[in-house]
């Protein structure tokens, strides 16, 4: 087992020292965090007051709310799997740079080896994760704080699901890959398509009827459904206290991808939960049988 | 009992054959070469007997131990210095040694014996700290003899320890590989394709495409596989000396008479005693066997 110890050290001491993966595993969380501090941020905040039944008056601070909690949404949703992906690239690199050889000509399991840069980018993750989600969390705080405790332990719990399910997803396909050009490559497919598909530039619902079909075949879709109903839900709740017609509430959760269906079905939130837990187990259980199958054969 | 025996060993990739049919034994406290060009084959081999490749066909045994049943117990037995680096650039001299001392379940306190002992044999304290990517490429080296002994083998695999290095490292590889040898009786494997390296070997064996095309001590190669010559600094008649059935060449101010051994070089000095006045014998040279064996010139100095 101190193997293990020492090999989930080492991956993530590379991971952090290792320019190429940890800037280049930042790059989509930071074009997003622009995005939004140049017009993402209006654009949602002139959509939600033109969008207000006639007469109404909103505080500010509540409509700062509703777009900070969306900005922290896309932010973590898109972090969970891009960050994954780029920190779970140590285990390729490692075959072409000579050290999986040298692990190779050691008595460690390749299980263990496995498991290693599995804990690894499973805590690397978390970690930029959770400097993600606090670094918005104080960025609400100063336009308008609608968050309980509960709402951010749920907050980080949901993070935590989202990011076994992000590293069993980069696990299974990084498996596959051998060089350098295949890291790019990979990278930045995921980098620039998964930010989109998840709803994080764009919400879901502003997309075609055919291509929201497609995407609610998508697992990682209700990922970012689920960030945003913990982020969200005080300002929800807010806006009931209100007298805020509880119909207009539907609508904007809709809008925002709060609300997400299933060819017209509402999926409930505890069946996005089962979706994502479900998914990535699965994942799991591939990478476990590939690293299985692969030392029988090689 | 060998250190390492190679029976019919394959490995191809596709259509190269990179090992066809490769055999050997290692005796044990041997200092072994294996001398060939880019490409001969070399490093995939010591890759299979390492156990970080799989082999196609043939047999491997380390320590008796064969390969195939018994690889963690030869694993342990086995350091290697890679022909690249394979330590981690962005990680300290410490953290990549400890990082590797625990895959082979050293760590704590036993790591830090093994490491006072490691620190003596290298002089590493000055880089313990620093990156190993920033180190220098003799300091480098040091530091991969280090991981390669981390955990106390019996053999010791060199992939081509001196290509690259200034000639000052290359003496103190060396010199290493003479200490490690003589305190600890290790047994050592080179691959080399430096004729001047593989010269101070127990024994050779000339790798070519994949296959052995020579093997024996220096002296049975150099007896096999290089001739001696007579070279003659006087003027002489052609003519004369193609009457006498010499092999001659004629080279730049002096002419070259080729003779098998010794023996005959004497002779033909004794017998054209009348027309050679400015002679002297010159003995057969390690750099000539590879030619000779191969039908290639080894490449001299850096790649
Ligand atoms: N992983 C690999 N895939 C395909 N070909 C390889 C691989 N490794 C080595 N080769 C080929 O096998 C041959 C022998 O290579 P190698 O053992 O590295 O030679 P050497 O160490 O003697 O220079 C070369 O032709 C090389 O291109
Ligand atoms: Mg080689």
């Amino acid at each position: 087992m101190t193997d293990i110890k020492f090999l989930v050290k080492r991956n993530i001491k590379m991971f952090f020292k290792d320019k190429g993966l940890f800037f280049t595993s930042l790059i989509t969380p930071f074009i997003l965090l622009v995005l939004y501090s140049t017009f993402l941020s209006n654009v949602y905040k002139s959509s939600f007051v033109e969008n207000l039944p006639k007469g109404f008056k909103v505080a500010d601070s509540l409509i700062n709310g509703l777009v900070g909690g969306q900005l922290i949404g896309s932010l973590l949703a898109v972090s969970c799997i891009t960050v994954a992906f780029c920190s779970n690239m140590l285990m390729v690199q490692d075959k072409f740079n000579g050290a999986r050889d040298d692990f190779r000509i050691t008595p460690v399991k390749s299980s263990h080896l496995a498991l290693g840069y599995f804990l690894a980018t499973l805590t690397c993750t978390f970690i930029i994760c959770l400097f993600a989600m606090v670094a918005g969390l104080i960025y609400i705080a100063c336009i308008g704080w609608y968050i309980t405790a509960t709402d951010i332990l749920m907050l980080i719990l949901t993070l935590f699901i989202m990011v076994i399910f992000g590293t069993s997803l980069s696990s299974v396909i990084n498996f596959f890959l051998s060089s350098q050009g295949q890291i790019s490559a990979v990278g930045s497919l995921v980098s620039s398509v998964y930010g989109f598909i998840c709803g994080a530039y764009m919400p879901i619902s502003t997309f075609s009827d055919g291509l929201q079909k497609v995407i609610s075949f998508l697992p990682g879709t209700y990922g970012t459904s689920l960030i945003k109903q913990n982020a969200l839900r005080g300002v929800f709740e807010e806006m009931s206290k209100t007298h805020f017609p509880s119909k207009e509430i539907e609508m904007i959760k809709d809008s925002i991808d709060y609300n997400l269906y299933f060819f017209d079905n509402k999926v409930s939130t505890l069946s996005m939960y089962a979706i994502i837990s479900g998914f990535s187990i699965a994942m799991l259980l591939l990478y476990i049988l590939m690293n299985k199958f692969s030392k029988k054969t090689k | 009992m060998n250190a390492i025996e190679v029976k019919n060993l394959k490995k191809y990739f596709g259509e190269v054959k990179a090992v066809d049919d490769i055999s050997l034994k290692v005796k044990q406290g041997e200092l072994f070469a294996f001398l060939g060009l880019n490409g001969a084959g070399k490093s995939t081999t010591i890759s299979i007997i390492c156990g970080a490749l799989k082999k196609d066909e043939g047999k491997v045994f380390v320590n008796g131990f064969d390969i195939d049943t018994d690889i963690d117990k030869i694993k342990n037995d086995i350091g290697i210095v890679f022909q690249g680096s394979a330590l981690d650039k962005p990680l300290s001299v410490l953290e990549n040694l400890r990082s590797r001392a625990a895959l082979y379940g050293i760590s704590g306190k036993e790591f830090d014996e093994r490491m006072t002992k490691i620190n003596e044999m290298f002089e590493l304290e000055q880089v313990l700290k620093r990156p190993y990517g920033k180190l220098s490429g003799g300091q480098k080296r040091r530091v991969d003899f280090a991981r390669a002994l981390i955990h106390n083998p019996k053999i010791l695999i060199l992939d081509e320890p001196t290509t690259g290095l200034d000639p000052q490292s290359r003496i103190m590889v060396w010199n290493t590989v003479d200490k490690l040898r003589k305190e600890r009786g290790l047994t050592v494997f080179l691959t080399t394709h430096y004729m001047e390296e593989a010269a101070e070997a127990d024994f050779v064996v000339i790798l070519d495409s994949g296959k052995t095309v020579a093997e024996g001590t220096p002296n049975f190669l150099k007896e096999k596989y290089s001739s001696d010559s007579v070279k003659v600094y006087n003027d002489v008649e052609k003519e004369t000396l193609k009457q006498r059935n010499l092999d001659f060449t004629e080279e730049n101010g002096y002419i070259n008479i080729k003779a098998k051994n010794i023996a005959e070089a004497k002779k033909i000095i004794i017998e054209n005693a009348d027309i050679f006045d400015d002679f002297e014998i010159i003995k057969g040279k390690m750099d000539d066997v590879f030619l000779n064996a191969t039908g290639k010139a080894l490449q001299g100095g850096d790649e």
